[in-house]
Formats: C-alpha cells, structure tokens, sequence
C-alpha cells in the first residue's frame, strides 16, 4: 500500500500523470476520516479513557459521571483521571490499570484531601502555566480557618475541599453550575451549617440559613441578581472561613456600609459598645437575619430597638425619641405634598418642576435615615431641615396649581354670566316678538 | 338710524340680505308638543361647529406621532394659554356631540320624520351618524395615552373578525399588522381631512333636504290637525325660532365650558406599546353596548365563532335601521307598531348595555 | 284694537331695554369666548422640544471638570464636562434607590451622597449598593446650544 503511495506520489512525478491517479492518493485520507468517525466523542484532546469507562457504569461511591467529568475545569484543561489517581488509564484491565507498577494511588483520605489538592494549587509557578491570575494562598489561608484548625487537630468530619467544591464535577466559582457560585454558596455552607445533628458536637448555632435566607442580603443576592451582595464567604471568608470577632464586626459590614460606619464612629456609640463588649452593626441590625430597616426601629415606640437598652428619661431615650419623630415628620411633609401634586396633576395641572424639587425632599429623608447612626439629633436634623423647605415650597407649588384651577372656575362664572344675560336678552325678545305677532 | 338698521342696510346692498330674509321669512316650523325635539338636528351641527373651530386650534399645537403626541397634548393642556380650555372643550364637545346625533336619530325614529318624501334625508343622517362615530374613534387615538391606544387596539380586531374582508379592513385601518405609529398618522389624516371633507358634503346634502322638504310633522299630529286646522300652530323659522334655537345653543355653550372648567379632560400616561393592555379597558362610551354584547356572546355559537355572529348581528340592524324608510310606507297599523317597537327595544337595548358595560368590571 | 301700552313711549323704552340686554349679553359673551381664543392663539415662551431631546445649557454655563444637573423630562439628569473637552448626559437618578447623584470634580466619577455609590464617567456603576449603571445620553451642540438626547435603540 505505502510503495504503492510512493510510486505515485514520491518522487518528481508531477505533471498530468500525477492527477489521474489521484484517487488512490485520496484513500489515506479516507482512513484517517472513518478513524475519526469511529472512535467516541471529542470533547478533549485525550484518547480513549479506559478509567472513566469502567468507572461511569459502577455505582456510587466508585461511580463517576463522564459526563460531569468531561466538562468539569480540571477536564477541561487536561487533568485526568491519572492526574490525581494515577494509574493506567490506557488499559481497560483493572488489574493492570490500578496496579502499583502504574502508580495507582487510589482516592485520598478525607484527612489528606488539602495537603493533596494543595500539592497542584498552591504552586504557583505550576498554576501560572493554566491561569496566572488564580490565587494560589488557599491552603495556606484554609490553615487559619476554623475548618482548618479542627483539621489539623484530626476532626474528619469539618470541612475539606471536596465538600464545597465537589470532587469529579468542580467548576469555577464564576461558573454557575459550581456549588461556589455566589448563588450557591449559602446552599452549599448550609448542607453542614444548618444540620443539628451534624452539628451537635460543636455546639454553634444551626438558624443561619434559615436566617440569612430571609435577610435583604439573600434578596439582593438572589432575587435581584446582584452578585456584589453577600453571602457566607463574603463576610466569613471562604478558605480562611471564621466568623467575624466582636471587634471587627464594624469594619466587615462597613466596606460596603461605609457612611453608616463613619457615622456610627462619630457617635457615642462607638465607645459604649466597645466597653459593653456588644459588636457594632450586629447589636441592632443582627449578623444574618438582616432585615429592611424602618422607621420604626428608632424611637421610643414599643418594637424599637433603642429600647432594648435606654429606658424613659435617659438621654439616649430622648434623642431616640427626637430622631424618630424628626423623620416622621419629614416623611408626612413629603406625603402631604406628593398628594396635593397629585391632585393638581390629575385635574390637568403642570407640576413637572415642582415634583423635580421633591425628589431633593426625598433624597434628605433619604441621607437622614442614614445620619442616624450618629445617634445625634443635631446630625440628622441637619438634613430634615432641609428637607422640609423642600416639601413647604413643592407644597406650596401644589397649592398654586390648585388656586390656578380655582381662578379657571372664576373665568367660567364670568362667561356663564354674560350667557345668562343673553339668554335673558332671547327670552325677552321671543316674548315680545310672539305677544305682537298675537295681536 | 339705529346702529341695527345702518348694519342691515350695508348687508343689503352687498348680499342683497332682505331677499335671503324674505326667502327665509316664508320658512315656518310647526309648534306642538313635540317640538322641542327639533333643536337636536341644529344643535348637533353647531356642536360640529364648535368641534372644528376647536379642533382647527388645537391643530396648530398637536404633533401625531407617537414620540410628541402625548407630550404636545401635554403641553396643550398645561403650557399653552387657556390650552386646557380648548382641549376639554373639545373632548366634552365630541361626547355631547355624540349624545344629540343619536338623541336627534331617536326622535327622527320616534317621531316619523323618515317617511317619504325623506328617505334620502335619513339615508344621509345615518351617513352622517357613522361620520361621527368615525370622528370619535379617529379622535380618541391622538392623545396616544394607555386608554387610547389599546382602546383602538380592541376596537379594530372586531372588523377584523369579518369573513372575507375583515384582514383587509383591520390592515386598512390600523396602516398595517399592528397599531403603530402609521395608525396614528392615518388616523389623525381620517380625523382633520378626511371625514370633515365627507361630513361637509353630507352635512350640506342633509340641510338641503331638510329645507327642501320642511320640517315633518308626527303622522297622528297630521290627523289631528285635518281634524282640527285651527289648533295647528306655527312660528317663523326666522326670527322666532331661530332665536329659541339660539338660546339652546348658548345653554349647550354654558354646559361644556362648566365641564371643561369642573372636569377637564385627563392626560392619562403616555401609551406603551410594549406593556400589557391594562385590566378593564373598554372603549368610550357611545361603542359600550356593542363592546358589552361581544363580551356576552359565548365563544362558540354552533360552528361559529361568537364574536363574529355579534359583528354580523349588529351590521345586519344596522342594515335594517338605515333602510328603514323604505319598510316603513304610509300605512299604519301592524308594522308601524312593529317599528315603533322594535325601536324602543333598539333604544333601551343601547341605554341598558351601556349601564350594563361601565356597572360590570 | 290697538292697545295704547304696547306702542308709544313705554313701547319703545322696553324695546330698546331689550335690544341692550341682548346687544351688550351677545357682545360679552363673544368676548369672553374670544378673549381665551385669542391668547391661545399666542405662543408660550416655553417651546417644549419633543420628551426626548432636552436644552441642556449654554456652551459656556460648565467649567471643565465640573457637572450640572438639569430637568430631563420630569426626571433630574447631569451633564458634564470632562477636562479633556467633551461632554456627558447621564440619568441623574441613582440606580439603588433613587437618590440624585453628582459629579465629584476630585474623583473624576459620578457619586451618590446617600449610600455612598460611585459610576464611572459614562455611568457605570463601578462601586457601592448601586446595581445597575446609569443610563447614558447623547450630547450634541448646536451653535452655543447644548442638546441631550435619549438614545434610541437601534
């Protein structure tokens, strides 16, 4: 076959000869192409993996999806099977495969499993060569977690990698399909963090799933789609996962709370809290059921949360009390007027500029909610002053659309007048037309 | 001289008045118990008057196209100096308008005016009262709020219903598939060219007949008075009449000033094409009884669809309701009393529906 | 048969009583009606462009590196005028809720007071609780007109 390749096509017989004879050259290229064909799908640039063909028909634990594999990061940018496992993944004899001659070193125990991943993802120098921007201090910072701590002191059942990342099915956080996603995270930390019994021997708190899964968080998260709102790992950390101490609680909520931090500083919060060991931002808003915060969190009404410490006659009490009632007021101002324009609006009246100006009225209630984690009147009253200029003159710009209507209806009474006149004028003249015409 | 008779002189030398006057003078109307009803005639075309003398100013602000219609009715409303005034007077002044066609329709029916030799004075009012409902749709469009646009969204899919014609008809009307900005465009070129060029030609075919013939008198009253001539009554058309239907028309004047000033016409929000038509959209009042009908029928009666059977149902009255004078011969007895009757079901049936479509939610 | 009171004197003083009534009534009440006609018939000062284009200023009202908020509809917008010349028109309602944002001349961003949010010059939101960017604007200047436009989709 090959001579007969040579004779035609090997040495110096081009010309016209060469091309009638054309079709015996084709004939390679036909193997090459039913090569192709027969052999099984092509989604990586690995022959035939003889691991995953046994393993995929096997039931679990040895089971493992091919599907979920092949596309899994680690299939997709060459690790296989024998990567990890070792092993001869050419040989569908189980003996020869998973034999010590192929340095088959079978599945990791639980304990060994972040030294193991740690081998490949904290050298550097190894990762530049697939992602250089990945981070590779995982296992380090994992180290000085609390998982890691009870790792390291010989708990099997605290978390490893594989529990939040899989094993034969990871993706990248970024994808959405990893149980890492922002989307999944709490999902994922909950499989644990939510079990009681699973939890019994460490005696924490079982509620902060169900409790993070009513929070605002959860919502901007996972109904608005916001991907920037936390989750678990956003304030736990993820390798590094502990929780917050009391004193660095603040400094967690304020990297996106940032006014609310400042102002909070500012106040005399900040030392009282300090001194009664009560961690900031969670005394009132609490760690994970953070809810939407109302007006009537502050004040001196039963269901504030002032009163959960100040009582009648305080000075605390009092500002409480001033803050809320501060606000209130503004917000009925806002109210008042927002109806009055509405009113003029709906009777045909132009009030465009007027509820351009209302929107600064709402924009000081706004940054007055804000204010009062000062806990200073004075701080807050700030922006309800101004805010109550605003609502008096779009107030007042409601009251003169509504005197304009007024004055329309005066404009009609005139021109009623002088028709009444004419209608008078008729009669009269009907009357004395027909009493002549009688005659 | 009086200012009055130096006036009346200039009129005679360069129109010669007195003989128009004279022409005039020998008009007379017939005065019994029922005359009151032949203000409505007058005072429908003098709300048309008013219509066009508004609608010509309201011309000069509107822009019909989808991105400023609702912005320039807008700007009518709340920029433009008595804007207000003239929109409201406008919008009022279509309804009333509306309100006199069918109310003088009515009493023409009721009172027999349709009978020869004035079959063609009829044929030309039902021109006319389509002229107007015309006008009414046409007009309800050009606000291009919410209301509007889906109003007109539904009221053209029921033409479309018909067999045969109704996808060219619902493509003719609508500019094309959908509602869209070529609507408007048509719509606007129906509203202030097209239908007041037809409703001048009818108007002015209309008056003519009408003057031709003079004004008919109830067949029972013609009795009456071969029975009696003296109790027959009548007054010059010119001045008497003239002048009581003066009074009526400066009465309608006052009415929709007191609307326009009390209730003036709302904006709505600007139309979306994109959203959902909102719950409870129905069109304006005067097509309430056809729209409340179309919703009754089930959607299937016998192998058609329901919807369809109402459309045939009402072009087939409407049919019968413009030919009437030609069923309708002199002679009384059953089918006079037949007629008589099937337009007190005609007219409560219209009344009761429209109830019915603003009570049913 | 003629009776004495409806000729004569007194006759004619009703007459003419009469024809005042009605003269002076006709007359007023036309004037009334023509009085709103006419000032209708006058032009506004204000000649309201179509929603979607707004006078934003005058070449000239901005200092470089500085923004001005201006009324876009019913809604506040900013303008902008970048050191390197060129203009910006951005939606001046925060994306997070609502508040009315700023230029920050020292930041060269656009910024909310109220949560402290933060959108590049061409409105995207780069920092703090806002979700979304702000939508963006054409600008074009005509003589010393500056115009804002609503984009439109293609």
């Amino acid at each position: 076959m090959l001579s007969r390749y040579r004779e035609y096509h090997g040495k110096g017989d081009a010309g016209a000869g060469t091309l009638r004879r054309q079709p015996l050259g084709v004939l390679p290229v036909i193997l090459l192409l039913v090569g192709v064909l027969i052999s099984p799908g092509r989604a990586n640039a690995q022959t035939q993996n003889t691991c995953l063909a046994c393993h995929s028909q096997l039931d679990p634990p040895l089971q493992v999806s091919p599907g979920d594999f092949t596309n899994s990061i680690h299939a997709q940018k060459g690790i296989t099977c024998v990567s990890c496992h070792g092993g001869d993944s050419s040989s569908s004899d189980p003996e020869r495969a998973m034999s010590k001659a192929a340095r088959f070193r079978g599945a990791p125990e639980r304990k060994d499993v972040p030294e193991f991943c740690g081998k490949c993802h904290s050298d550097a120098a190894y990762m530049r060569g697939f992602d250089p921007s990945l981070r590779t201090d995982q296992y380090s910072q994992y180290q000085t977690s609390v998982h890691g701590k009870l790792h390291a002191k010989g708990d099997t059942r605290t978390a490893v990698c594989i529990d939040c990342h899989g094993v034969h099915d990871i993706q990248p956080p970024s994808d959405q399909r990893s149980r890492v996603h922002p989307l999944n995270v709490a999902q994922t930390c909950s499989r644990c963090h939510a079990d009681a019994a699973y939890m019994k021997p460490y005696g924490i708190a079982t509620d902060q799933f169900a409790d993070y899964s009513a929070s605002v968080h959860h919502d901007a998260l996972a109904i608005r789609g916001d991907l920037t709102a936390p989750t678990c790992s956003t304030c736990h950390g993820s390798h590094g996962a502990a929780p917050p101490g009391v004193d660095s609680v603040a400094r967690v909520c304020s990297t996106c709370h940032v006014f609310q931090a400042q102002l909070f500083d500012s106040g005399p919060h900040k030392d009282v809290f300090g001194a009664m060991g009560l961690p900031a931002c969670v005394t009132c808003h609490s760690n994970h059921l953070v809810q939407h915060p109302t007006d009537a969190m502050i004040g001196t009404a039963e269901g504030s949360i002032c009163l959960k410490c100040h009582t009648e006659g305080d000075a605390g009490y009092i500002a409480a009390g001033t803050m809320h009632d501060d606000i209130t007021k503004l917000d009925s101002a806002i109210a008042r007027s927002d109806d009055l324009l509405g009113r003029a609006e709906r009777s045909g009246m132009e009030v465009g500029e007027a509820r351009l100006t209302e929107a600064d009225a709402r924009d000081d209630l706004m940054k007055a909610r804000v204010e009062i984690h000062s806990v200073q009147p004075a701080t807050v009253d700030r922006d309800i002053d101004a805010g109550l200029k605003v609502a008096a003159t779009t107030y007042q710009a409601a009251q003169n659309a509504l005197a304009e209507l007024r004055y329309r209806r005066k404009g009609l009474l005139v021109s009623v007048v002088t028709i009444v006149f004419v209608l008078i004028g008729l009669y009269l003249m009907i009357r004395k037309l027909e009493s002549k015409e009688a005659q | 001289m009086s200012a009055l008779d130096k006036t009346t002189d200039w009129l005679d030398e360069h129109f010669r008045y007195s003989e128009i006057l004279a022409f005039l003078r020998k008009k007379t109307v017939p005065v019994h118990r029922f005359s009151y009803f032949y203000f409505l005639g007058g005072m429908t075309l003098f709300l048309f008057g008013i219509q066009v003398v508004t609608g010509i100013l309201l011309l000069l602000y509107y822009r019909p196209t989808p991105n400023d219609a609702f912005e320039s009715v807008q700007y009518i409303m709340t920029q433009v100096r008595f804007g207000w005034l003239i929109r409201s007077i406008h919008s009022w002044g279509a309804n009333v308008m509306i309100l006199t066609a069918f109310a003088h329709m009515f009493s023409v029916f009721f009172l027999k005016s349709y009978r020869k030799p004035r079959e063609l004075t009829w044929l030309s009012g039902i021109a006319l009262l389509a002229i107007v409902l015309g006008f009414g749709f046409s007009g309800y469009l050009l606000p291009w709020n919410t209301l509007s646009f889906f109003a007109t969204k539904v009221g053209t899919d029921i033409p479309g219903q018909i067999p045969g014609i109704g996808k060219w008809t619902l493509t003719f009307l609508r500019g094309g598939e959908d509602v869209t900005a070529a609507t408007l465009t048509r719509f606007f070129g129906f509203h202030v060219a097209l239908l007041p060029g037809l409703a001048t030609l009818f108007i002015g075919l209309h008056l003519l007949l009408v003057q031709r013939f003079g004004m008919s008198v109830p067949p029972s009253l013609e009795a009456e008075w071969r029975a009696k001539p003296a109790a027959q009554r009548e007054v010059p058309f010119f001045p008497n009449f003239l002048l009581r239907e003066l009074m009526a028309w400066y009465i309608v004047l006052a009415i929709l000033g007191t609307l326009a000033a009390f209730l003036p016409w709302g904006l709505g929000v600007k139309a979306d094409p994109f959203a959902p038509a909102p719950a409870g959209i129905r069109p304006e009042w005067y097509f309430m009884f056809m729209f409340q009908t179309l919703k009754l029928l089930p959607a299937k009666i016998g192998p058609i669809a329901g919807d369809l059977v109402g459309v045939i149902g009402f072009g087939l009255a409407g049919l019968v309701w413009t030919l009437l004078p030609f069923f309708d011969r002199e002679s009384r007895g059953r089918t006079t009393r037949w007629i008589a009757g099937a337009g007190v079901f005609a007219l409560t049936y219209i009344i009761a529906m429209t109830v019915f479509g603003y009570l049913a939610k | 048969m003629v009776d004495e009171k409806r000729n004569g004197p007194t006759q004619t003083k009703r007459r003419h009583f009469v024809e005042v009534i009605l003269g002076t009534g006709i007359v007023a009440s036309l004037a009334s009606f023509l009085y709103p006609v006419f000032r209708y018939l006058i032009p506004p000062e204000s000649a309201e462009l179509a929603s979607d284009t707004v006078l934003a200023g005058k070449v000239g009202d901005l200092k470089a590196n500085t923004g001005k908020i201006f009324r876009f509809g019913s809604r506040p917008a900013l303008l902008i005028l970048l050191p390197d010349g060129t203009y910006r028109g951005l939606s001046a309602v925060c994306t997070h809720l609502g508040c009315t944002v700023q230029y920050r001349p020292d930041l060269h961003n656009v910024w909310c007071a109220c949560h402290n949010g933060m959108y590049d010059v061409n409105g995207r939101n780069i920092s703090g609780p806002p979700p979304r960017p702000l939508e963006s604007f054409d600008v074009f200047i005509k003589g010393d007109e500056i115009y804002v436009q609503r984009q439109r989709n293609a």
